[in-house]
């Protein structure tokens, strides 16, 4: 159990972290995100004790890093793949890190194989990939079979089936009993690992909850409508229309309009008045990542921006304009409409299973495997299927279930070509 | 020295045995040892023995102590000149003179490179007890250093007592000790100084550049220094000098007055007792 009581730490005059409490529970995978900066390395190092926190302290198992008894049996940690000198080996480094502690030997044999470096363990870690660098890591980690795991962006560099494994290696620790305390500015990442959230941004803690109660408090639904491309005053004529009737509309780049607090049926109500005809009208969900990104988006210290190359166009000529930027998905500092007010019920009870794998636009259904059916409200809520934060860009673009790729040369029969299709997501756990 | 201790079993930490525990525990069947400075000890002679740069630096040190002790020995015995009143084993000076920067990049290299590559928060993590990671590092790195430069100086001093034997009395017993033992002592411990010069600047070329330049720049300076009232720092300069200190283990110091006998080695270990508390002190105290 880790517990972290106003823990503040700056630098000169930067505050990198800011009266931060939280608790970390065994038995549980414990994400830790916020964005670069948001001091979430500068929190770990605390915790192992590495910096002296300003003010504030933080206990693992009731005592301060420093004076745990043999602190490397008791707390694992992979904290940068670059901490390790280059020039020794692989194994040689693992064994000074296991006699530092009085581990046996052996044991650095065991999680060189845990890890799958067993073949590359005489060699220098200078030449090592940086996914190799990272199992590096996890191996130190593992070596003292602790009881409290700390990992500090774990999959970073990692290829898919290495990200795979770490997943299931920190479901398996935590399952163990042990507390495992993930970082990561991932939020898709997480949602597939974690079962408790800790969500920091410029070093003040913005959210301490589950990852269902995340979920249900973050996400933002909304509606996509959109009218016929050849009128453009139906366009705007429905948004007026949609407006008056309480709506918040939002023009999406491709033409759309994004529609929140009006449930589907009222939309096309709305319309039918209007006498707008619609070629779309498709339920969404803001995926996880959305919800992280808006939560965070006050507490960025590195934001990109358009490169312009300022100074270095061609002058338009005169009387043209420039091509107007439509706020919209994409693009720097505009995420997903907030979250809809207490009790503003954005799908109303007709729009029957919101669950259901929604149709694609005109009518097509959509991609296999994009929204298995029958499935509550979020696909992050129990199943937390991988895929989920595609959902919105997989619905826009249709995809006949053919058009799944078989997989080519001994493949089995094309009916069951979906159900081995390698993109499956199934198997991706 | 890397043989795995017998684990000897020890209760579980308080904490993990705290009864009635809200939350499942998990409790590894890998027994639990005390690690203790022994333990650090194992840990820094592997990480020492495990790097080429150790082996780089140690063989360039014997190369430069044997190879010139050698070559300079040989030049004196074939030469005419009368060298009966001198200390037979003077000539092994050079060689250890030159081979002490090969030690202070190693006693640097130890602490430093532990920053330079973010090993350091690895260790620390693993060993919180900072001050036991720095004495085993203090502790490894000197007795490599003693024992190498012990093993190469005595080799050399052998030869040249070889070489020389017509031509002088012999070395006396102290000439001896002085030559080999002292020397060793001396090389050693400014490997020391290096060594908490690293762990207090963090930075390998910083703390390199810095140890070289206090052997050689007192020297330098001191010989431009032709000013009549500046005598005195002059003559300072030059006695206190690591060179000179060095030269007085064969007794061809460059002057009569200053430090003599076993003096060097007193001042050494002060200067470098003072600089690894400052290092011991600021490892405590710092951020890794």
């Amino acid at each position: 159990m880790i517990e972290a009581v106003g823990l503040t730490k700056r630098y000169g005059d930067k505050t990198a972290v800011y009266n931060l409490s939280f608790q970390v529970r065994p038995g549980a995978v414990t994400g830790f995100l916020g964005p670069n900066g948001s001091g979430k390395s500068t929190t770990m190092r605390m915790i192992l004790g590495l910096d002296n926190p300003t003010s504030g302290h933080v206990t693992i198992g009731g005592h301060p890093y420093r004076r745990l008894p043999n602190a490397a049996r008791q707390v694992g940690a992979l904290l940068d793949a670059k901490a390790v000198h280059g020039g020794r080996a692989a194994r040689n480094h693992l064994l000074s890190l296991a006699q530092l502690s009085g581990i046996p030997a052996r044991r650095v044999d065991e999680v060189l194989g845990v890890v799958g470096l067993q073949d590359v363990a005489k060699r220098r870690s200078k030449g090592f990939s940086l996914g190799m660098g990272q199992r590096l890591g996890i191996a130190a980690a593992l070596l003292g079979d602790p009881q409290v795991l700390l990992f500090d962006e774990p999959v970073n560099g990692l290829d898919p089936e290495g990200i795979h494994w770490v997943r299931n290696l920190m479901k398996a620790l935590a399952a163990e009993g042990r507390t495992v305390f993930v970082s990561s500015h991932l939020m898709s990442e997480m949602a597939l690992t974690a079962d408790h959230l800790i969500v920091i941004g410029r070093g003040q803690l913005l959210a301490d909850m589950s990852v269902t109660d995340f979920i249900s408090a973050n996400s933002a639904d909304f509606a996509r409508v959109r009218t016929p491309d050849t009128e453009p005053q139906l366009r705007e004529k429905l948004t007026s229309a949609l407006t008056e009737a309480g709506g918040h509309v939002l023009p999406e780049p491709d033409g759309a309009l994004r529609v929140t607090g009006l449930a589907l049926p009222r939309i096309s109500d709305v319309a039918h008045d209007a006498d707008v005809r619609l070629w779309e009208l498709s339920p969404h969900q803001a995926s996880l990542e959305e919800a992280y990104m808006r939560m965070t988006q006050g507490a960025v210290d590195y934001r990109s921006t358009a490169d312009r190359k300022a100074g270095l166009q061609q002058p338009l000529p005169p009387g043209a304009q420039p091509p107007m930027q439509v706020p919209g998905q994409g693009q720097p500092g505009w995420y997903a409409p907030p979250p809809p007010q207490q009790g503003g019920q954005l799908f109303a009870a007709p729009q029957s299973a919101p669950g259901q794998a929604p149709a694609g636009p005109y009518g097509a259904p959509a991609a296999p495997g994009a929204v298995p059916g029958g499935q509550p409200a979020n696909p992050y809520a129990a199943q937390r299927a991988p895929q989920a934060p595609a959902v919105a860009p997989v619905a826009q673009t249709p995809q006949p279930p053919a058009a799944a790729p078989a997989p080519p040369a001994a493949a089995p029969a094309p009916a069951s070509a979906p159900a081995s299709d390698p993109t499956k997501p199934e198997d991706a756990r | 020295m890397s043989t795995p201790q017998p684990p000897t079993p020890q209760a579980a930490p308080d904490w993990q045995a705290a009864p009635g525990s809200p939350y499942p525990v998990y409790t590894s069947p890998i027994p639990v040892v005390r690690a203790g400075l022994r333990h650090a000890v194992a840990s820094e002679w592997t990480k020492m023995r495990s790097l080429r740069s150790t082996m780089w630096t140690l063989g360039v040190f014997v190369l430069l102590v044997v190879g010139i002790g050698l070559l300079t020995g040989a030049v004196v015995a074939n030469s005419s000149t009368d060298v009966s009143t001198s200390n037979p084993l003077e000539q092994g000076f050079f060689g250890v003179l030159l081979g002490s920067i090969a030690v202070i990049t190693l006693g640097v290299l130890t602490t430093s490179s532990e920053y330079g590559s973010g090993m350091i928060r690895t260790t620390m993590v693993a060993c919180p007890t900072r001050s036991r990671v720095l004495a085993a590092k203090s502790i490894v790195f000197f007795l490599v250093a003693f024992v190498v430069t012990l093993v190469s100086s005595a080799c050399v001093a052998v030869v040249h007592a070889a070489l020389l034997e017509g031509q002088t009395s012999g070395p006396t017993g102290e000439q001896w000790f002085k030559a080999t033992v002292g020397v060793a002592l001396y090389v050693a411990l400014l490997g020391l100084l290096s060594l908490a010069v690293g762990s207090l600047v963090r930075h390998s070329a910083g703390a390199i550049t810095l140890m070289i330049g206090a052997v050689l720049a007192p020297l330098v300076v001191a010989l431009f220094m032709f000013s009549k009232s500046l005598e005195n720092v002059q003559q300072a300069l030059f006695e206190y000098s690591i060179p000179n200190q060095l030269s007085i283990f064969y007794s061809n110091s460059l002057s009569d007055s200053g430090p003599s006998g076993l003096d060097p080695l007193w001042i050494m270990l002060g200067v470098t007792a003072v600089a690894l508390g400052a290092a011991f002190a600021l490892l405590e105290k710092r951020d890794v």
